[in-house]
């Protein structure tokens, strides 16, 4: 059972200065999962993910990633790991596909190759009449479409977004969460999704963790949360009805 | 190596195609223009008299044409090339938000700092290289002679003592722009660095070899001490890598220079009659000597630079990257 464990954190912890922003976490996700991640503002949801790839030290634990660990192995972590940072950054002066070419020239995509996804993707992304579009003129949404096509491009086994829908259109978040849960579907690719969004996390996720004051004190299906809570009965609760309820109890 | 390249490539495509560029090498040219036109013109008038140079082609570069020579104005505003190259080219990314995205691809960290100091090189090479054919060029149309293939050679040397130096100051911008999060600040911090250690440590030379060792010139003062003081100056001067470069040119750049240390110069100098025979008589110091001369220097401005980038390399492996 050890491969099917695509995440797993041992008691991972992050100290700023006196602050603890990530306090002894310890879960996992199995291949082929998309697990919704869930927590208010400053929980540590990004610092998690951050420790995940590597770009962050845990102060303690440790994590494995595809059985690897990002400290040791971070660039086959990278390989497989495709990550949508929250505030996703651009090259003002870039056009959309020469971004998306330079993101696959790091990832040694051959030239031909690329230019053939890159196509895909900007047709997929709904971007395809920006494609020579200078970036810095690009609008919020646009940029977030963007960067998903850049994660995309490299094939990953395992996606980590940080909210993926903000900025968004309704339609462009729908989309989205449908290109999401087919490529969860399609190519086995496990998905770890940090987001405020609860309908969307609630539609797509097989679990779910809440993370407050970087402790998660809730992980499992929505189903078996709200049994948690309020008991095995008819009523079927939302994700949001569970996430406050557990909110409020901290 | 292939992130390495992906990085090189990139950032040597922002630095040509860049308003920054465009004007720095706009600068350069217009100096490098007066100068050599300057110093053709005069050196015109000296080989047309009798006493002719021995090495006409490198007095292009050595003398003082309008104000600097060519060797001077590199020494004291090549290292704005470097700073201007460097100081935000980590924490600009950082700003835009392209720096988590770029350390998150399957690329090794330093990568990221090697290719931008790779292609900082290069451009520095570049800007170099133009200007040092430019004035070669002008040489030959104004004065009319053909470098010596040692000419050519130590010109060569000149140059990739210029890459060196100017390369540390990249280096020392890089480092800042790692260390700092704002773009400004680190700005600031390497023009502040720049001219503390091009022109403050000869005057903090100055005043710790006058009170170490005094010298009073109303007075007769020991030999001893004079020589004493000198040595405090000369061993001070050398923490700017100015000097460095200064000295590391001199003799390369000005064969009948055959020593560098001020002490031997002044003390040469205390007597008329041997500084008249030594600049009549004496020959130039042969391409091997020269090196021999200038060798500690170069190894000291290629230290320097090696150790300025190897900290920008531990404190960058290092970092938390967020943004
Ligand atoms: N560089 C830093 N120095 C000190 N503290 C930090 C730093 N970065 C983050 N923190 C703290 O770490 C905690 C967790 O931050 P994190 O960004 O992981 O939260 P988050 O769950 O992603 O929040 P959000 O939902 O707002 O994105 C916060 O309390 C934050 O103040
Ligand atoms: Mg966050």
């Amino acid at each position: 059972m050890e491969a099917d464990r695509v995440i797993e954190t041992v008691s991972l912890t992050k100290n700023y200065d006196h602050h603890r922003a990530v306090n002894s976490l310890s879960f996992e996700i199995k291949e082929g999962e998309i697990f919704g991640f869930l927590g208010p503002n400053g929980a540590g949801k990004t610092t998690t993910l951050l420790m995940l790839l590597g770009l962050s030290r845990p102060s303690a634990g440790y994590s494995r990633v595809c059985g690897l660990d990002p400290l040791r192995k971070a660039r086959e972590v990278k390989r497989l790991v495709g990550y949508l940072p929250e505030n996703v950054g651009f090259y003002a002066d870039l056009n959309a596909v020469e971004s998306l070419e330079y993101v696959a020239t790091l990832n040694g995509i051959k030239r031909a190759e690329a230019s053939a996804k890159i196509h895909e993707l900007l047709e997929v992304m709904g971007l395809s009449q920006d494609a020579h579009k200078k970036v810095g003129a690009f609008s919020r949404g646009m940029r977030q479409r963007l960067g998903v096509a850049e994660v995309l491009i490299k094939d990953p086994r395992v996606l980590f977004l940080d909210e993926p829908t903000i900025g968004l259109d309704p339609d462009g978040a729908l989309r989205l969460i449908d290109l999401i849960q087919s490529l969860n579907r399609d190519k086995n690719i496990t998905v770890l999704i940090a987001s405020h969004n609860l309908y969307q996390v609630q539609k797509i996720s097989h679990r779910v963790g809440i993370m407050i004051d970087g402790k998660m004190v809730a992980e499992g299906s929505v189903q078996s949360l709200a049994e948690a809570k309020f008991g095995v009965g008819e009523k079927e609760y939302s994700l949001e009805e569970v996430y406050m309820k557990y909110f409020r109890e901290v | 190596m292939q992130g390495l390249y992906a990085v090189f490539s990139k950032e040597l495509r922002d630095h040509f195609s860049s308003y920054r560029f465009v004007i720095l090498f706009a600068l350069i040219a217009m100096v490098s223009f007066i100068t050599s036109y300057m110093a053709g013109v005069h050196m015109k008038g000296n080989l047309e008299a009798l006493a002719k140079t021995r090495f006409p082609f490198l007095t292009l570069f050595s003398t003082p044409g309008a104000v600097l020579s060519m060797v001077q104005f590199v020494a004291f505003f090549g290292p704005l090339i470097g700073l201007v190259l460097g100081f935000d080219s980590i924490n600009r990314e950082r700003a835009d938000g392209t720096l988590v995205k770029l350390v998150s691809q399957p690329i090794y960290r330093d990568a990221v700092i090697n290719g931008k100091f790779l292609a900082g090189v290069t451009t520095i090479s570049i800007i170099l290289l133009s200007i040092v054919l430019v004035i070669s060029g002008f040489g030959l149309a104004l004065v009319g002679t053909v470098p010596e293939v040692e000419e050519v050679w130590r010109i060569f040397i000149f140059l990739v003592i210029s890459i060196f130096y100017i390369s540390f100051w990249l280096g020392v911008a890089i480092l800042f722009s790692i260390s700092l999060k704002s773009i400004a600040t680190s700005a600031l911090a390497s023009a502040a660095l720049w001219i503390f250690l091009s022109f403050f440590v000869s005057l903090g030379a100055d005043v710790l070899a006058n009170t170490v060792a005094p010298v009073d010139n109303s007075k007769e003062t020991e030999p001893a001490t004079i020589i004493k003081n000198l040595k405090i100056k000369e061993m001070v001067s050398l923490c700017s890598p100015m000097v460095l470069y200064t000295d590391a040119t001199a003799t390369i750049m000005d064969p009948m220079r055959n020593t560098i240390s001020i002490v031997s110069i002044v003390q040469r100098e205390r007597r008329p009659m041997e500084k008249l025979l030594s600049s009549r008589f004496q020959n130039p110091l042969s391409l091997g000597q020269s090196l021999i001369v200038v060798f500690p220097y170069m190894i000291a401005l290629i230290a320097i630079t090696f150790i300025c980038f190897a900290i920008s390399y531990l404190i960058f492996m290092l970092q938390e990257i967020r943004t």
